[in-house]
């Protein structure tokens, strides 16, 4: 019964060294419809074609469900299948578990096939973080999940997530004239609460895809490597963030170089922070937050007291957490009251 | 646990063992070479798992066996493990069943043949460990074929054929195979356990052809299809349930052959119906104290019968109508409610009703709800719809209004 060939081993993807580098197929083709300048269409297109052709995609219900995967027209080369809003984990562990169990039992062709589960914030912050945390705990099954994180449920017409930045307009959200700010929680640090709580979880990454290459490395290492994995990308959203949509890209630097959304990764234990994040960790001061927040509608009704507030909460993960911009929690100093 | 008792009875090329209805249902997934299993904690379904993780952990089975963090994922990863080609099972019991609901709903459209196991539960609140229908039956409308045993042995054999339904391309549907809780989950009895032999010969691989979620099958399953054709693939399901009915015949008359034992209606028990003027319905475990009502009974000279179904999905409606026209009368006890529903029934006697309709002969039919959350059925409660049954016939018509049996006014 037992198929003694099989080793539950991944492909050894390595790292494209330069843009010139990358490969020229591409898995995530014409025939989605997308918005202009929709940075989640290029984090799907970069995904797969760091992943390659033997892999399984499975994407959980959001923007890159509805807009990707119009009937007869899928834009996906390699195998794809929708998966429920809160189930991109247990779409991994499963689909994950089925082609363990019958290349362990011989029954399928033994190989290395990647399997990627992608969500949306509103899927993998909120609805589908239990699964996604039960999936990370089983390190026997090789899956990587994909966190596209636009800020909001921009599918549905940008409601609000766990994951919206404190006080951003959504029409769940919306500024009025006697209340100013209806969302007032502060964002859900998903990719470090994710890396701190499953100590057997081999790779946790942020990316963004302003930084292409570089995003595309960590798929890469994240299919490589074995064992659950996540990766949490910050995708600029023009709709939901209501800015001209050729901005995407300088968005998505702005938001690491005023250290609002930190890159980095969690490598078996080890945190790297990269390219921008890690400037600002070795001393290159941020760039305020307000060169960020104030290009893009959703914030147009902050007054200068929201953008002290939110100044100061980024300016506390950098100058006070234990490890900045990933883990929180700082130590009682001497003399503190 | 399971005990293996001396051979002595056993059918060819079978054993017997003392097993309970969950331990049934594991040793038929053992022998059906099951692939992912998911498991997650409610009584009374979970001692399946309980005998699954044993089987496992003994190498009787080699199988993924995952603890999931909630139903939710339970049903979830079966799902797509079934995409990938694997041989899948599951199962849970009352709001467990339901916490799983969105995935019930999606994995008949899928095409998953997956086949679980519902160990009926009464739904909270209030709690109750006991045993009501209405968990399995929120499915009823969604393309889930549904059956209910009453015995370990039909569990077990239920559960082989239940692969050999599902995964047949014709019908490629999911299957919840009810087990009342604790009057049969927890129940041991004598049962013959097939070997591998012949359940090899009975039960086929399971081949998804080309639904096959692979590399070298590159689909895109379940886009966004809107308007333009969910109408269409709706439409692909009824036909699938359709198919299913004859599938399901052929599966039984091929078990008869494989095994030399099995039931010759797969679709409903027939107890003492022959000449019985008033024909009594009821699914589940409650047949022991309606097949001993109706001995009492035929002892005091009423003709009295039992007719136990087993598959609600597809349901048998000309066989059915055919078998209840001969009766004077017929009395369906339901162990579920359907608040609000047409005389305020129970789901089983407005299906009979709504099947009867067009019949030529439509003998009165009396709703009764009896032994909600587990409450013992009595020979009391059998005898008195029974009596009712009399009554209605001699009028010739019956009163549609529900009668609640053994409940406290």
């Amino acid at each position: 019964m037992a198929d003694t060939a099989f080793t539950n081993a991944t492909q050894i993807l390595e790292p494209f060294k330069g843009v010139k580098k990358v490969t020229i197929e591409e898995y995530f083709t014409s025939g989605h419809r997308t918005c202009q300048g929709c940075e989640s269409a290029l984090v799907m297109k970069l995904m797969v074609k760091a992943a390659g052709p033997r892999t399984i995609v499975l994407g959980s219900t959001g923007c890159m469900y509805v807009a990707n995967t119009t009937y007869y027209t899928t834009p996906w080369v390699v195998p794809w299948m929708h998966t429920q809003l809160g189930s991109s984990g247990s779409a991994a562990l499963g689909t994950a578990a089925g082609l363990k169990a019958l290349m362990k039992k011989g029954k399928m062709k033994s190989e290395p096939i990647n399997v990627i589960a992608f969500c949306g914030d509103g899927g993998g912050a909120d609805m589908g973080l239990g699964a996604i945390s039960a999936t990370l705990t089983h390190k026997e099954y090789n899956s990587l999940i994909l966190l596209y994180d636009n800020e909001s449920y921009a599918n549905t017409d940008i409601q609000l997530s766990g994951s919206t930045p404190y006080g951003a307009n959504t029409t769940f959200s919306p500024p009025g004239s006697v209340k100013r700010l209806i969302h007032t929680r502060w964002k859900k640090n998903t990719a470090g609460m994710l890396a701190a709580g499953h100590t057997e979880c081999r790779y946790v990454a942020t990316v963004c895809a302003s930084y292409a290459v570089e995003m595309m490395n960590k798929v890469r290492k994240a299919l490589t490597i074995g064992g659950p994995t996540f990766i949490h990308s910050l995708d600029p959203c023009p709709k939901g963030w209501d800015y001209d949509p050729m901005l995407s890209h300088e968005l998505g630097e702005l938001a690491v170089e005023t250290g609002i959304f930190p890159l980095y990764e969690v490598e078996n234990g080890v945190v790297r922070h990269y390219g921008k994040t890690k400037a600002i960790v070795e001393g290159r001061p941020r760039k305020p937050v307000r060169e960020y927040l104030l290009k893009q509608g959703r914030f147009a009704h902050f007054t200068e007291e929201d953008l002290g507030y939110f100044q100061s909460k980024v300016d506390e993960m950098w100058d006070k957490w234990e490890i900045p911009g990933v883990i929180p929690f700082w130590k009682e100093r001497p003399g503190a009251k | 646990m399971a005990v293996e008792t001396k051979p002595a009875g056993a059918v060819a090329d079978h054993k017997e063992m003392l097993i309970s209805g969950s331990e049934a249902c594991a040793e038929a997934l053992t022998l059906a070479d099951l692939d992912v299993v998911t498991a997650y904690p409610i009584r009374p379904y979970d001692t399946v798992m309980q005998a699954i993780a044993k089987k496992i952990a003994n190498g009787h089975l080699e199988a993924e066996y995952i603890v999931a963090e909630g139903e939710h994922s339970q049903f979830e990863i079966v799902k797509h493990a079934s995409t990938v080609g694997a041989r899948v099972f599951c199962g849970s019991s009352g709001v467990g069943w339901m916490y799983a609901m969105e995935c019930l709903t999606v994995t008949p459209p899928l095409r998953v043949p997956m086949v679980c196991m519902v160990g009926n539960r009464a739904l909270d609140d209030p709690g109750a460990f006991g045993v009501e229908h209405n968990d399995a039956l929120v499915v009823r409308d969604l393309g889930w074929l549904l059956i209910w045993v009453d015995t370990a042995q039909e569990m077990l054999d239920t559960t082989l054929l239940a692969y050999r339904i599902a995964e047949d391309r014709r019908v490629f549907l999911p299957i919840a195979i009810s087990a009342d809780g604790a009057f049969l989950t927890h129940s041991q009895t004598i049962c013959q356990v097939p070997s591998r032999a012949l359940v090899d010969k009975f039960l086929p691989r399971y081949d998804r052809g080309d639904l096959l979620l692979h590399p070298d099958n590159p689909i895109t399953v379940a886009p966004q299809a809107n308007e333009d054709w969910v109408i269409e693939i709706r439409r692909q399901n009824d036909e699938a349930m359709k198919r299913a009915t004859a599938v399901i015949d052929e599966a039984y008359a091929d078990f008869r052959k494989v095994m030399g034992r099995g039931p010759e209606n797969p679709w409903f028990e027939e107890y003492m119906t022959e000449d019985a003027e008033i024909i009594l319905i009821g699914m589940g475990t409650i047949s022991l104290p309606m097949k001993v009502g109706i001995r009492n009974m035929r002892a005091q000279g009423k003709k009295v019968g039992l007719i136990r179904p087993r598959w609600f999905r597809p349901f048998p409606t000309e066989r059915l109508v055919k078998a209840l026209s001969k009766a004077s009368a017929i009395g369906v006890i339901d162990r579920d409610y359907s608040f609000g529903s047409p005389f305020n029934s129970g789901v089983v006697a407005n299906e009979i009703r709504a099947a009867m309709y067009n019949a030529d002969k439509r003998p009165p039919l009396l709703s009764f709800i009896c032994g909600l959350g587990g409450r013992e059925v009595t020979l009391e409660d059998v005898a008195k719809a029974a009596d009712m049954c009399y009554a209605a016939a001699k009028a010739g018509k019956s009163d549609p209004k529900t009668h609640w049996l053994g409940v406290r006014e």
